[in-house]
C-alpha cells in the first residue's frame, strides 16, 4: 500500500478537508453552512490568544492536565522485553480522554454565542463529557444513545442525567452507535440555528475530524516532552485503540514525522476478523461514505452499512476517522487488531499487576502489546494510551472472567 | 439535443396551469412485486413526475417513515442492480415520465460511479438527488452526473443564506427542489408564507423550475404550495401507507386524491 513517502504526515488535511481521498464534506445542504461556519470559528479561535488561555486553565485546572507518563514495571517485567510506560489519560476528569476534545468545543461553542449542545455516544464516555461540560458553562445538553448500549452501559447513563443531560435511547436502525450519531445528525438538522453539535471522535464532516485531533494531540505533545525527560530519547513505539480514533491520533500525530518510532493502532476484532463479528474498519472493511466523510467503513457488496461487533461499546462502531484511512493508505501507522478475549486478558492483566483497571478500549491496545513486546530488546521503549478507566465495563467484564476463572482475588 | 422529460413535463403543466406532482416511493417497499406495481400504476393515478429512493441503511435526512421504508426494502432484497432494473421497467411502460432517483451517495459509490451512471442513463433515468453531495462535493458525482447525460437536482434549503445561493444554484440542472423545513422527512411543515418568500428568492436566481418537498402530505398542501411552486413532492404520506401494511391501490388511491389538487388558482 506504500506510496511515495511525504515530506511531512502532519500537513493535512487541505482545503477541502481532505486527507488524501478521505474526509471532505458529505453532508445536506442543511447542514453545509453550519459546517463553513463552525470551520471559520475554530480557524480563529485556535490561534486566539484568550481562547488558548481559557483551554489551559480549563485543561490544568477542571482536567487535571498534564496526565501523568507512568512506568509500568510489573508489566514490564511479566512480558521481559521493552519497557512499557502509560500515558494515564484515565486519570483525566470524568476518567476518560474525551474530556480533552469536548471541553475545547465546548469553549468554541460559547465563542460563537450557542448554548445549546448536542452529542452522541457509545459507551458514554463522550456522552457524559459533555454532560460535564455542560454542566459547567450552563449549557442545554441533548445525549443520543443507541438503545442497546443504554442498558449495557447503565451507569454511565445515570451519570448524564445527574449531570442534567437529556439522553434520548435511539431505537431506529440497529439501536447503536451509528444509530445514535444519525439520529443526532438529524436533530441537528432540525434545530439547525440554535445548537452546535459535539461530535466524539476524530470523523465526521471536516472540520470535525482535524479540529478534535487538535484538541486531542494534548496527548501526544505531553507524552513526547514527559518521555525526553524520563528516558532522554523517543520511545521505539508508540500503540493506542482506534474505535473512532481520537485517543490514537491525539497521541500519533506529534510523532508522525519521527521516522524512528513505530506506530501501531489498534482495532477490536472482536470475536476474530474472519468471523466477521468485530470493528475493524481498516482490516475488515473498504472504502464509503458515511456520517460527512470518506473513510473504511464496514459495508456489504451493495453498500449498506454493516453493524459492528466489539465487547466494548467504545470501539463498537463501522467507521474510522478519515485521517486514519489515510495513514493507513500511506503505511505511516500500521494498524492491527486484538480479539475480545485478548483484551479481557489484557484488562485482568493490567489490574492485577498494576492496580490500574483500565477501559476495554485500551485493553485492546495491551492486549495487542502483549503479542509483541516481549520480543523487543529490553532497552527499548513502548508508549500506551491508556485513554480510560474501566469501571464503566465491570458490570460487563466481571461475570466473563468469573466464568474464565480469571479472576485471582477470591471471596472469602 | 436529447428529448428532456424534466424540461417537458413542467413545460406541460405550466401550459395547463397546473403544479407538476411529484410522487416519492422507496424502490422495493415493502417487496419488489408490490413495489414495481406501485411504481408502474403512479403516472396514471396523477403523478407528473416520479423519485424513487434508493434504500440505504442510514438514511441521515429523513424521518421515520422511509428510514422504516429502507430497512423494510433492504430486508426483501433490494439492491442498487435491483433499483436500476425497477426503473428500466418503469421506463418500458412510461416513456415520457421524468424517473429520478434519489437517496444518499455510499451505495452509488460502491457500485462504482462510471458504472452506475451508465447503467442508470441506460435505464431511462433521467436525474439523481443526492442527500449528502453539497456542492462542494461536485467533482464526485454532479459533474460526471451531466457528463453522462443526467440532471443533478440540487437541494435548496432555509439555511441556504443569499451568499450560498449562487453556489448551490451553479452546477444545478433539471429542477431546484426547495426543502421547505430545517429539519428530516415527514415531519413538521413549514408556512405558506415561508415558502413562498424562498420560491421567489430562488427565481431570481435560477430559470428553474422550482419544486417544493418535505412536511407536504395533503391535498390541501399540495393546493397551498402550488400557489408559489411550480411542482411538489409527496414521500411520506404515501410511503406511511405501505407501512401500515397497505397495497399498491390503497397508496393509489392517495396520489389520486393528491392529483385532484394541483389546478392552479388563476
Amino acid at each position: 500500500m506504500s506510496q511515495h513517502k511525504p515530506n511531512t504526515f502532519r500537513a493535512g488535511p487541505d482545503a477541502e478537508g481532505r486527507f488524501g481521498i478521505h474526509g471532505g464534506r458529505f453532508v445536506a445542504e442543511t447542514l453545509m453552512p453550519l459546517i463553513l461556519k463552525l470551520e471559520e470559528a475554530w480557524k480563529q479561535a485556535k490561534t486566539d490568544a484568550d481562547f488558548i488561555a481559557e483551554m489551559d486553565f480549563y485543561r490544568k485546572h477542571y482536567i487535571g492536565r498534564p496526565s501523568p507518563l507512568f512506568f509500568a514495571r510489573r508489566i514490564t517485567a511479566h512480558f521481559g522485553g521493552a519497557r512499557l510506560y502509560f500515558k494515564r489519560d484515565e486519570l483525566n476528569h470524568t476518567g476518560a480522554h474525551k474530556i480533552n476534545n469536548v471541553l475545547g468545543q465546548a469553549l468554541l461553542a460559547k465563542r460563537m454565542g450557542k448554548t445549546k449542545i448536542i452529542a452522541e455516544t457509545g459507551a458514554g464516555q463522550h456522552g457524559v463529557a459533555t454532560a460535564t461540560a455542560c454542566a459547567l458553562f450552563d449549557m442545554e445538553c441533548d445525549v443520543f444513545m443507541g438503545a442497546e448500549d443504554v442498558m449495557r452501559q447503565k451507569p454511565n447513563v445515570d451519570r448524564m442525567r445527574l449531570l442534567g443531560a437529556q439522553v434520548h435511547s435511539v431505537t431506529s436502525g440497529t439501536g447503536t452507535l451509528k444509530d445514535a450519531m444519525n439520529e443526532a445528525l438529524r436533530f441537528w438538522v432540525t434545530h439547525a440555528d440554535s445548537h452546535f453539535y459535539i461530535i466524539g471522535t476524530a470523523a465526521g464532516p471536516h472540520p470535525y475530524p482535524a479540529m478534535v485531533r487538535d484538541f486531542q494531540t494534548i496527548i501526544g505533545n505531553e507524552a513526547k516532552a514527559q518521555i525526553l525527560e524520563a528516558e532522554g530519547r523517543l520511545p521505539d513505539a508508540i500503540v493506542a485503540c482506534i474505535g473512532g480514533g481520537s485517543n490514537a491520533i491525539g497521541l500519533f500525530h506529534p510523532f508522525l514525522d519521527d521516522e524512528s518510532v513505530a506506530i501501531y493502532g489498534v482495532e477490536a476484532a472482536g470475536r476474530g476478523i474472519d468471523s466477521g463479528a468485530h470493528a475493524a474498519s481498516l482490516n475488515g472493511g473498504r472504502p464509503g461514505v458515511l456520517h460527512g466523510n470518506r473513510t473504511y467503513l464496514l459495508q456489504n457488496d451493495d453498500g449498506q452499512i454493516q453493524d459492528a461487533y466489539s465487547i466494548s461499546a467504545g470501539l463498537d462502531y463501522p467507521g474510522i476517522g478519515p485521517e486514519h484511512a489515510w495513514l493507513h493508505e500511506s503505511g505511516r501507522v500500521n494498524y492491527v487488531s486484538a480479539t475480545d478475549q485478548q483484551a479481557l486478558d489484557a484488562f485482568a492483566l493490567c489490574s492485577r499487576l498494576e492496580g490500574i483497571i483500565p477501559a476495554l478500549e485500551p485493553a485492546h491496545a495491551l492486549g495487542f502489546i502483549g503479542t509483541m513486546i516481549g520480543d523487543m530488546d529490553k532497552e527499548q521503549i513502548v508508549i500506551m494510551n491508556l485513554c480510560g478507566r474501566g469501571d464503566k465495563d465491570l458490570e460487563a467484564v466481571l461475570p466473563i472472567l468469573e466464568k474464565q476463572n480469571k479472576l485471582s482475588g477470591k471471596l472469602l | 439535443m436529447r428529448f428532456d422529460r424534466i424540461q417537458n413535463c413542467f413545460a406541460k403543466c405550466q401550459a395547463e396551469t397546473r403544479t407538476a406532482l411529484g410522487i416519492f416511493i422507496t424502490a422495493g417497499d415493502p417487496n419488489p412485486a408490490i413495489s414495481e406495481e406501485l411504481l408502474l400504476g403512479l403516472p396514471d393515478a396523477g403523478a407528473d413526475f416520479v423519485e424513487l429512493g434508493m434504500p440505504f441503511s442510514d438514511p441521515m435526512a429523513d424521518g421515520p417513515v422511509i428510514q422504516a421504508a429502507s430497512l423494510r426494502a433492504i430486508k426483501a432484497g433490494m439492491t442498487s442492480g435491483g433499483v436500476l432494473q425497477l426503473a428500466a421497467r418503469f421506463r418500458a411502460r412510461h416513456a415520457d415520465v421524468p424517473l429520478i432517483l434519489m437517496g444518499y451517495y455510499n451505495p452509488i459509490y460502491v457500485y462504482g460511479v462510471e458504472r452506475f451512471l451508465t447503467d442508470a442513463h441506460k435505464a431511462g433515468v433521467d436525474g439523481l438527488i443526492i442527500v449528502d453531495l453539497p456542492p462542494e462535493e461536485d467533482a464526485e458525482l454532479c459533474l460526471p452526473a451531466q457528463q453522462a447525460g443526467l440532471d443533478f437536482i440540487r437541494l435548496i434549503t432555509p439555511t441556504t443564506d443569499a451568499a450560498r445561493l449562487p453556489k448551490t444554484i451553479d452546477n444545478a440542472s433539471g429542477f431546484i427542489y426547495y426543502v421547505s423545513i430545517t429539519g428530516i422527512t415527514g415531519t413538521a411543515s413549514a408556512s405558506t408564507g415561508s415558502i413562498s418568500q424562498a420560491v421567489t428568492r430562488i427565481r431570481q436566481a435560477s430559470t428553474l423550475p422550482v419544486v417544493v418537498g418535505f412536511g407536504i402530505k395533503t391535498p390541501e398542501d399540495v393546493r397551498a404550495v402550488g400557489q408559489h411552486a411550480d411542482g411538489v413532492v409527496i414521500g411520506s404520506a404515501i410511503v406511511s401507507i405501505i407501512g401500515e401494511g397497505g397495497d399498491a391501490n390503497a397508496a393509489r388511491a392517495q396520489v389520486k386524491q393528491l392529483a385532484t389538487a394541483t389546478a392552479k388558482e388563476a
